[in-house]
């Protein structure tokens, strides 16, 4: 059953093979058994997830039935669920009960989809090993000694071991698609715009978006079905007609489904900073997509250089001001001993945000301050331009643009814990996606050592659908994506 | 001894009359219960985002079109960062760079003079919440309370260029503006309430100096009779300090009432570094020409317009036409009276609103808008004065007895029931006379051997006989006639 598709597991529950009080308690009794040694939940709520199983199979009975109706979905701590603690990984929100659902949340309720549980993430999103969280590290499935990436690390190692049919992750500077790379697994970053913000605890505003964590394309299309659709309460949220993210995925294809795709391969992205073996991977997937009917065709990303320093700007400086809000005023952490006023400010936050956390907002703080606002951020955001003209002059020769998800394969706790450029740099090839708002999705293209190493696939904007597909027909000839770590029966 | 000018500028914060918040779906009404009205986005929630009121966006519109101003294609909403227990986000969504209105001016009028006072800017932005550190009870053992009803109530902040010269002046544009937003129908007005609320940036210079001084902010001025008292205590303050050999510096001040003095807030050193940058949770404010043209459509006559039209058809002078526009809800009073009464009988009409009218609502402590007599009724009786049915003193009881609430609909109706009609008719006055002649003959020799007084005496018998409806100037022409 942990094995099923998300459109087979549906089939079984609409069919009566299994219930989803049944399927909750399978995955339930995972979590119990498995959870202690990789820490990927922070909270579990087995009474409430059932009444929400047993609520799903009243509709499934009722023959009331969606995609996702019945199916257990584990959810990035970082969306607010109604009566759910909401923590963001965070000692400042390790005490909010939140009184009302994201949008997300709320769409996958709509659906029938039921709450399994809030995982573990880097503090406020901010890090690539979810080492930051105030939950404690979350362990990599494939090497318990490893990280599995961040910040949705948590949902990350709980789909890959199988803790979770499916998750969701949000993707800052590459938060979905890392972990994704790091944990064997398909994670997709929307357009920015396709889903919805609210309710998803902003770390960046102009850079945040939500997206799916699963065992395959197909999986995430129908995980993205459920995520994406106009919501009047985001501003930035896109009133765009309603589409099927899986439509292409179903179409018949010969041999050669992929025939007149031209991939773009920019020279950025197979330079130095990638090990050898990741590449030696990706390498062989452009093999395999030739296979598929794909031509492959060079092109330059000459600012891309340029995106981890001005993502480094924009999105502490948009951080320092979102994070204003954890004053210990109304909700959330406050010191419990303080002077007045400045002094209940001053301890609250120095107590209830991580080193990470502070670091960026004092980062963002400077870079906003008079004086420096020209040199840092007006500066980011021109960078930030000239890197999306990039993306729009490439797309004038390409439809899709491929390379490695990050340059490395998993590596140990602690590592780079020290070293917060080692660490910034582990998202070098997924940052300027986000920078210029486009849609990208990371899938398994093979191990090295042991660890498995993700493919990374750029579109247009709001060519989400051919991207799935893309990817989906390389699984359909690949089995990397199939594979699981061992270990965790 | 030297000549100063003292030099101001004024912001004013105007809230505006929309019925839910600038930037969440909660009421802005006064008076509720703390924190009833403060929702998820009030309250600044983890996770939750602002969705911008087009209605906030139409009163600047309608702002920016009764100034003159340039409503801009295009404004952005900037976040002002600082901390504070009544700022829930721990920052203002305000406008900065790119606000919605620029430029404009208004005109105002100190005595006899005329003076146009040019603006700089509108822009729109929330208000924050209150705190609270009295009258809380016991209960709260001297902590401080916050109410975040007025968290995210919509602002216009309309900053002037520095053109005022003095507290006359800046009291005038402050009453100026006042009437133009309630006129336009974007702010109550309401000054307790806080609907309206003035900063004056308060500077003096020698006379002569082109530069300007350095400037203190007077924050927060919610009368007209403060805006002046501090004005006068803040440029009194600023000369003594400089004559003494002191300079002034850049400094937020207080204007405390009870004192009638100004003090320091914070000075230069600490005002806060605000970290203005765009607020990447609001697209770009983004007005077509189409709407604004629609917002100029439903736009009221303005008051300067109107003013020209009631000296230009009504023959007002400009002093009667400026007090009979001190508000739209006044001007549309005068001009509904004048309709019932006659376009010839308008300055009577304008006398009346201005004179006797204003004179009970004041005692009354009303607005025009609760007036206890109609402009149809006030207009009827004006009618009355102008055909000589009516004198002017019975006039009054009319006006009296129409504003006391009694059951009669118009003057017409009181006139008739209590026969109140002048007498005019010559022959029933003749035959009165004649009787009063015949039964006070030495009146009559008083007046003859000379005495002016016994005249007066005879026109008083004649009205005392007639209850005051005599035409007194008509009992005289009769008199003397008979006197002859």
């Amino acid at each position: 059953m942990i094995e099923l598709s998300l459109a087979d597991i549906g089939r079984a529950l609409a069919s009566r093979e299994i219930s989803s009080v049944e399927l909750t308690g399978i995955y339930l009794d995972r979590i119990a058994r498995l959870n202690p040694q990789l820490n990927a939940f922070i909270t579990v709520d087995p009474e409430r997830s059932l009444a929400q199983a047993r609520a799903a199979d009243d509709r499934l009975a009722r023959g009331e039935t969606r995609a996702l109706t019945g199916i257990p979905i584990a959810h990035k701590d970082i969306f607010c669920a109604r009566d759910w603690l909401t923590t963001c990984g965070s000692k400042m929100l390790s005490n909010f009960v939140s009184p009302y659902d994201a949008t997300v949340i709320g769409r996958f309720r709509q659906d029938g989809a039921v709450l399994l549980g809030k995982t573990n993430m880097d503090e406020f999103a901010m890090g690539s090993s979810t080492e930051t969280s105030f939950y404690g590290p979350t362990a990599n499935p494939w090497a318990l000694d490893r990280v599995p990436g961040g910040s949705s690390g948590g949902s990350a190692a709980a789909v890959a071991a199988r803790l979770a049919p499916a998750a969701t992750g949000t993707d800052t500077g590459g938060s979905i698609r890392q972990p994704a790379a790091l944990c064997n697994l398909s994670g997709m970053k929307p357009t920015y715009g396709v889903i919805s913000r609210y309710g998803m605890i902003a770390f960046a505003s102009s850079l945040d978006q939500a997206g799916p964590l699963a065992r395959s394309a197909a999986d995430c299309a129908l995980l993205l079905n459920c995520m994406a659709g106009f919501d009047e309460r985001d501003s930035t949220s896109l009133d765009r007609p309603g589409e099927d993210f899986a439509r292409e995925l179903t179409a018949a294809a010969g041999s050669r489904p992929l025939a007149g795709l031209r991939i773009g391969l920019p020279q950025q992205f197979f330079g130095e900073g990638c090990s050898a073996e990741v590449m030696q991977l990706v390498d062989a997937a452009i093999a395999e997509y030739r296979q598929l009917g794909a031509e492959t065709v060079p092109v330059g990303l000459p600012s891309m250089d340029l995106s981890v320093a001005a993502y480094y700007v924009i999105a502490p400086a948009e951080a320092s001001s979102n994070l204003a809000r954890f004053d210990g005023v109304r909700y959330g952490y406050r010191a419990p001993a303080y002077a007045d006023l400045t002094d209940m400010y001053c301890k609250s936050r120095a107590q209830g945000f991580g080193a990470e956390v502070k670091r960026r907002i004092l980062i963002g703080t400077y870079v906003l301050s008079h004086g420096y606002y020209d040199a840092y951020y007006l500066q980011a955001q021109r960078i930030r331009r000239l890197i999306a003209n990039d993306f729009a002059e490439a797309f004038r020769q390409c439809d899709v643009i491929l390379g490695p998800t990050s340059p490395s394969t998993a590596f140990r706790l602690g590592e780079k814990a020290a070293d917060p450029v080692q660490m910034y740099l582990s998202d070098i090839y997924t940052i300027a996606v986000n920078l210029a708002g486009l849609p990208a999705i990371s899938i398994p293209c093979g191990f090295a050592g042991g660890l498995p190493a993700g493919l990374q696939l750029i579109g247009n904007y709001f060519r989400e659908a051919r991207l799935l597909n893309i990817a989906h027909r390389y699984q359909q000839v690949t089995d990397w994506h199939r594979q699981r770590p061992a270990g965790h029966a | 001894m030297k000549q100063w000018e003292v030099v101001i500028g004024i912001e004013t914060h105007v809230q505006l009359s929309t019925r839910a918040k600038i930037f969440s779906g909660s009421s802005t009404a006064f008076g509720a219960a703390p924190n009833l009205q403060a929702n998820a986005v009030d309250i600044a929630l983890p996770g939750v985002l602002p969705v911008l009121n087009k209605g906030a966006v139409e009163c600047a519109i309608r702002f920016g079109l009764a100034i003159g101003g340039e409503v801009a294609a295009k404004s952005v909403f900037a976040r002002k960062n600082y901390f504070y227990p009544d700022l829930p986000k721990g920052y203002q969504i305000s406008q900065y760079e790119l606000p919605v209105v620029c430029g404009g001016s208004l005109s105002i009028q100190v005595g006899e003079t005329e003076k146009t006072i040019a603006l700089t800017r509108a822009h729109l932005e929330e208000d924050a919440g209150k705190s609270l550190h009295e009258g809380l009870g016991p209960a709260a053992q001297g902590r401080s309370g916050i109410d975040l009803n007025r968290a995210g109530t919509p602002l216009l902040e309309i900053v002037t260029e520095p053109d005022m010269r003095s507290a006359a002046e800046a009291v005038a544009y402050a009453r100026a503006l006042h009437a133009l937003v309630r006129w336009i129908g974007i702010c109550d007005g309401n000054m307790q309430e806080g609907s309206f609320r003035c900063d004056a940036n308060v500077s003096v210079r020698a006379a002569g100096e082109s530069r300007l001084g350095t400037r203190r902010e007077i924050k927060n001025l919610n009368s007209f009779r403060f805006l002046q008292q501090a004005i006068d205590y803040e440029v009194r303050w600023q000369i003594a300090t400089i004559e003494d050999g002191g300079s002034i510096e850049q400094a937020t001040v207080l204007f405390d009432p009870a004192s009638g003095e100004t003090r320091a807030m914070r000075s230069k050193e600490d005002a806060h570094d605000y970290r203005y940058f765009p607020d990447p949770d609001l697209l770009p404010l983004v007005i077509d020409r189409q709407w604004v043209e629609q917002v100029r459509a439903e736009l009221p006559e303005l008051p300067a317009a109107r003013r020209q039209r009631l000296i230009n058809e009504h023959g007002l002078s400009a002093y009667d036409a400026r007090i009979v526009t001190t508000s739209l809800d006044l001007a549309n009073y005068y001009e509904a009276t004048v309709a019932a009464a006659g376009r010839e009988n308008a300055k009577t009409c304008a006398n009346w609103v201005m004179v006797d009218l204003a004179a009970r609502l004041n005692r009354e402590d009303r607005e025009i808008g609760q007036s206890p007599i109609s402009a149809t009724q006030l207009g009827g009786l004006i009618a009355r004065i102008a055909d000589g049915t009516i004198s002017t003193s019975m006039a009054r009881k009319v006006f009296d007895e129409l504003c006391s609430g009694g059951d009669a609909a118009s003057a017409d109706e009181i006139i008739a029931r209590q026969g109140l009609q002048q007498i005019t008719d010559s022959d029933a006055l003749t035959a009165l006379i004649d009787e009063l002649l015949a039964a006070n003959p030495g009146m009559v020799a008083e007046f003859r051997s000379g005495k002016e007084k016994a005249f007066n005496a005879l026109v008083g018998q004649v009205m005392k006989a007639t209850r005051g409806q005599a035409n007194p100037q008509r009992v005289g022409e009769l008199l003397r006639q008979k006197l002859g």
